[in-house]
């Protein structure tokens, strides 16, 4: 292990935090709250500090990393950036216990959504858009945006972005990993700007309209009201809950329609199973809820807006659906384990990997009646390696091994299992909101249990690997010193 | 620019790697999906597993935007027909591999131009004009020649006991009387182009350029320099060697090449009817000793197991052969290598990879000047380029000493008119100059960039 170099890389985020940082300490500024900007200033004052040590008087002499550097960095990025990034509300008093800091803000940059708040309506503007903009950052990825804008000579980034980048393949949209990034990057500001514009067409305030724009593309949830979206307009409803969809793509797909290469994305096999799972979804739900509402219009915007925010992770909500029909809430329930589309930035487990879960599971079946026959597993019309699709089973299995031991954890609190189920699934899953008791807020676990669940939320978005990589020892082996 | 490279065995994988080094967006091709992964793990390309024929692979990669299409697979059929392909289907240039003797002969000019190849390579017989410049001036390490053949480039590793040792580079020209410039130096880990402050240490691997009569007047009075080896004994017999033996047979030399596969014997013996093959097994001490070890003037190990080279190459040094060549194909091998006093060694990809990458910077910078010859030295810290300096190069006529270069630049010699400068503050850039510029640690693509 190559610690020099992860902790000078460790060095350089935390830059570009205090970089990013300053966008809230804007926005304060512009809404004249004191408090608010002073502590933003503080944090990146401390942020700069700690770059500065960890890389001018760390500078490191081999700059080589491996697979197991680039996990580490990873997850470290994460935690780190993530214990800073919470200084601001403690500082300021708005949320005077770091531990709930640290979960809101955990919640923030892996697109949760889940918040300890119990009313967000007295948050100060500058701490509310921080909230959401942990989530635009998040959601593409904070070492993807490393890679996009600082120069690095090391071939062997892709490690990095591997291990951040869901989905159970990645490749890159053009040779240049530098370059992939950038059109990512760009692709999501575009989208985001857009929203943004639309979003104002529909009465929200330019502050309201941004902080939900960039809460739907990092598919994270925080809003700004106790009711979620409740109050606002139809129209805005409509457009958070497309948008949110649109979040749930592949954004490599966006890439190919960009090439003109329109063919291929009308082949997606991932995107016409992920459009079909909403709209099977959306049908149950829009039947099974129909009485409550009572008529048409509302009833499809409000099951639309409620699948798509979950299936995407995102946790937005237009009503209360923690009263609706056990269906209902079951078919939600189950959507939060799929997710979105694999190089979305949406959380879960992801389409592609349900598909090939179950294609697996069909071919082995077919094995059972003939047992020489010769299988392979087909994805996107291309024949998917066997190593692949035995990571995707071995994944599979390690992510419930870990939904096990979180929920394991809760169940010393005194809530109904439907409360910590669900708690532990939405947190796991990058959504946000969770069934039964845990409907108002997280505020009602111990300090424990909101840090149990912000690793829940880390190893969600992460998917696993980095995070436990990072505390098993032999990742931290030293590396010996040739002269 | 948007390069393809089909095949990632040695070779393609050291061009990759070159190519990637000077910024290029390169997008790798290859049936192994292994190799594909490790590739895409190490260096920052994009990674194609299929087959580089097949138009649809092709298509995938990139081939109607690509600048140029490289293809290095073992096949030189499948490296034909997937340039050809590439090439209808957009690519602007091509480069090949193609290496087998029976396409290398007259056929190969009637095959490029047919095929609408921009470049075939041959990346043995590369390496065997390179071995052959060596043993014709065995006290050199490494020869390498410019278009101007009278001009040449020799690397030599300074004894313990060298009268230069300790010698600064402003004495040198009153003590030698040859007219030559030591134009970089390697020391250690670290190269420099030396300017007249320099002093010379033991051990330093110093590139000496000048005309090639002037090379050897220098070292006749160095003491070091050896008459070129007559007698040679190759060890192994694959392509290399046959083109190696097929040059050296040529002249008056006497070649034995012992090669273990009695079928390779035969087909050697058809085509090299004045050279010895012995069929043995060259790892043999003994049959080494019995082939006449103790009185070639020269071995070249070339056979295609970098160990059994290594190993070879050593006991014919024990055994006092004067001039001993080891073949490494693995970087990682050279330095142990060199360790154990083996300090001739060639590495056929490198010279392919700098052919590639000189034709990539010359398609790069068409204008103002041309790249026409790169070779890299010290471990690849130190470029060699000779440029053909075009009408309109702003410079053109200033004296070098009004003229500003960049630190670790040097300009080692100008050809004009076939005559050799060796350049001085008088001299200056001309149009129609071909001219040879050192430069340490920095990369130089066109004749302008060595200016400040």
């Amino acid at each position: 292990m190559n610690r020099r170099m992860v902790f000078y890389l460790l060095g350089k985020i935390l830059f570009i935090e205090s970089v990013l940082l300053i966008l809230p300490t804007i926005c304060s500024a512009i809404y004249r709250e004191q408090k608010s900007f002073w502590s933003f200033l503080a944090t990146i004052a401390i942020s700069l500090t700690l770059g500065f040590v960890l890389t001018v008087l760390n500078k490191p002499k081999d700059n080589t990393i491996y697979a197991k550097e680039g996990f580490v960095i990873v997850a470290l990025t994460w935690v780190v950036l993530s214990l800073v990034g919470a200084l601001p509300f403690t500082i300021s008093g708005e949320i005077p216990s770091y531990v709930d800091a640290v979960f809101e803000t955990v919640s923030g940059f892996t697109t949760t959504g889940a918040s300890i708040l119990t009313n967000v309506e007295t948050l100060s503007k500058g701490m509310l858009f921080w909230r959401s903009f942990t989530h635009w950052v998040g959601g593409m990825g904070i070492l993807v945006l490393v890679l996009a804008i600082v120069p690095t000579d090391s071939g062997r980034s892709m490690h990095i972005a591997r291990a951040e980048m869901p989905g159970p393949i990645v490749g890159k949209l053009v040779p240049k990993l530098k370059s992939t990034a950038k059109i990512l990057y760009l692709i999501y500001i575009c989208f985001t700007l857009l929203e943004v514009i639309l979003l104002l067409f529909g009465g929200m305030s330019l502050f309201e309209s941004l902080v939900h724009s960039l809460g739907t593309a990092g598919t994270g949830g925080f809003g700004i009201k106790a009711d979620s979206l409740a109050s606002y307009s139809p129209y805005s409803q409509w457009v958070i809950a497309i948008f949110m969809l649109i979040f749930g793509v592949n954004f490599n797909l966006y890439y190919l329609v960009l090439v003109r290469k329109f063919k291929s994305v009308f082949k997606s096999e991932e995107l016409w199973i992920y459009l079909g799972i909403v709209l099977v979804s959306v049908t149950i739900i829009f039947v099974n809820i129909y009485n409550i509402f009572g008529n048409f219009s509302d009833t499809i915007r409000h099951a639309a807006f409620q699948v798509s925010s979950v299936m995407t992770t995102t946790g937005y909500s237009t009503v209360n659906f923690n009263e609706w029909p056990n269906l209902s809430k079951g078919i939600l329930f189950l959507l939060m384990f799929i997710g979105g589309c694999a190089g979305s930035t949406a959380g879960g487990l992801k389409v592609s990997r349900a598909v090939l879960l179950v294609k697996r599971v069909f071919a082995n079946l077919k094995r059972a009646l003939h047992p020489r026959s010769a299988e392979i597993i087909r994805l996107e019309g291309k024949k998917v390696e066997s190593e692949t699709s035995n990571g995707v089973l071995i994944y599979f299995s390690l992510y419930f091994v870990c939904l096990t031991t979180v929920f394991f954890l809760l169940l010393f609190e005194p809530f109904d299992l439907e409360t910590n189920l669900t708690a532990t699934v939405s947190c796991f899953n990058n959504i946000g909101p969770a069934f039964g008791s845990a409907w108002d807020g997280y505020s009602i676990y111990s300090p424990f249990s909101k840090i149990v669940l912000s690793f829940a939320m880390l190893l969600g978005r992460l998917e696993i690997y980095p995070i436990i990589l990072l505390f098993a020892p032999s990742s931290w082996l030293k590396r010996r010193k040739i002269k | 620019m948007n390069i393809i490279v089909n095949g990632c065995g040695k070779i393609g994988k050291t061009i990759l790697a070159s190519l990637v080094a000077e910024g290029h967006n390169v997008v790798a091709i290859d049936n192994n999906l292994e190799v594909i992964t490790e590739i895409t793990n190490i260096y920052d390309v994009m990674g194609v597993c299929g087959n580089g024929t097949d138009s649809d692979i092709l298509l995938e990669a990139g081939a109607t935007n690509a600048e140029l299409m490289i293809s290095m697979t073992g096949s030189d059929e499948l490296n034909m027909l997937s340039c050809y392909l590439a090439k209808k289907l957009g690519a602007q240039y091509t480069i090949a591999r193609i290496r087998n003797p029976e396409y290398n002969d007259k056929s190969l000019g009637f095959m490029r131009e047919q095929l609408d190849l921009s470049l075939t390579l041959n990346p043995e017989l590369l390496a065997s004009v390179e071995l052959y410049n060596i043993l014709k001036l065995p006290s050199a390490a490494k020869v390498e020649t410019f278009s101007a053949r009278k001009f040449e480039m020799v690397e030599i590793k300074l004894k313990p006991d060298s009268p230069l040792d300790g010698i600064k580079i402003m004495d040198l020209r009153n003590k030698f009387k040859a007219k030559f410039l030591i134009s970089a130096v390697g020391r250690g880990e670290e190269a420099y182009i030396p300017d007249g402050n320099f002093t010379l240490k033991s051990g330093d691997r110093i590139c000496i350029s000048a005309t090639s009569t002037e090379i050897i007047h220098f070292l006749k009075e160095l003491g070091t320099q050896q008459s070129p080896a007559k007698k040679i004994m190759i060890l192994g017999g694959g392509k290399l060697a046959f083109y190696l033996a097929k040059k050296l047979c040529e002249g008056s030399n006497s070649v034995t090449i012992i090669e273990k596969n009695h079928q390779v014997c035969e087909r050697l013996c058809e085509v090299l009817p004045k050279a010895t093959i012995v069929n043995a097994d060259g790892t043999d001490q003994e049959v080494l000793l019995e082939e006449g070890l103790l009185s070639v003037d020269a071995v070249v190990s070339l056979t295609g197991m970098d160990e059994q080279n290594i190993l070879m190459s050593a006991f014919a040094q024990t055994k006092g052969v004067p001039k001993v060549i080891t073949k490494i194909n693995r970087e990682a091998l050279i330095p142990m290598a060199e360790s154990w006093g083996l300090d001739t060694i060639i590495s056929p990809k490198m010279a392919v990879s700098n052919v590639v990458v000189q034709y990539a910077r010359a398609l790069e910078n068409s204008q103002g000047s041309s790249v026409e010859t790169l070779y890299k030295i010290m471990d690849d810290k130190v470029e060699v380029l000779e440029f053909t300096v075009k009408d309109d190069f702003e410079k053109s006529g200033v004296t070098f000493k009004d003229l500003f270069l960049k630190p670790n630049t040097l300009v080692a010699g100008i050809i004009r008119n076939r005559k050799i400068i060796i350049p001085t503050g008088d001299d200056m850039f001309m149009p129609k100059d071909k001219v040879i510029i050192f430069a340490a640690n920095q990369r130089i693509n066109k004749l302008s960039d060595i200016l400040r």
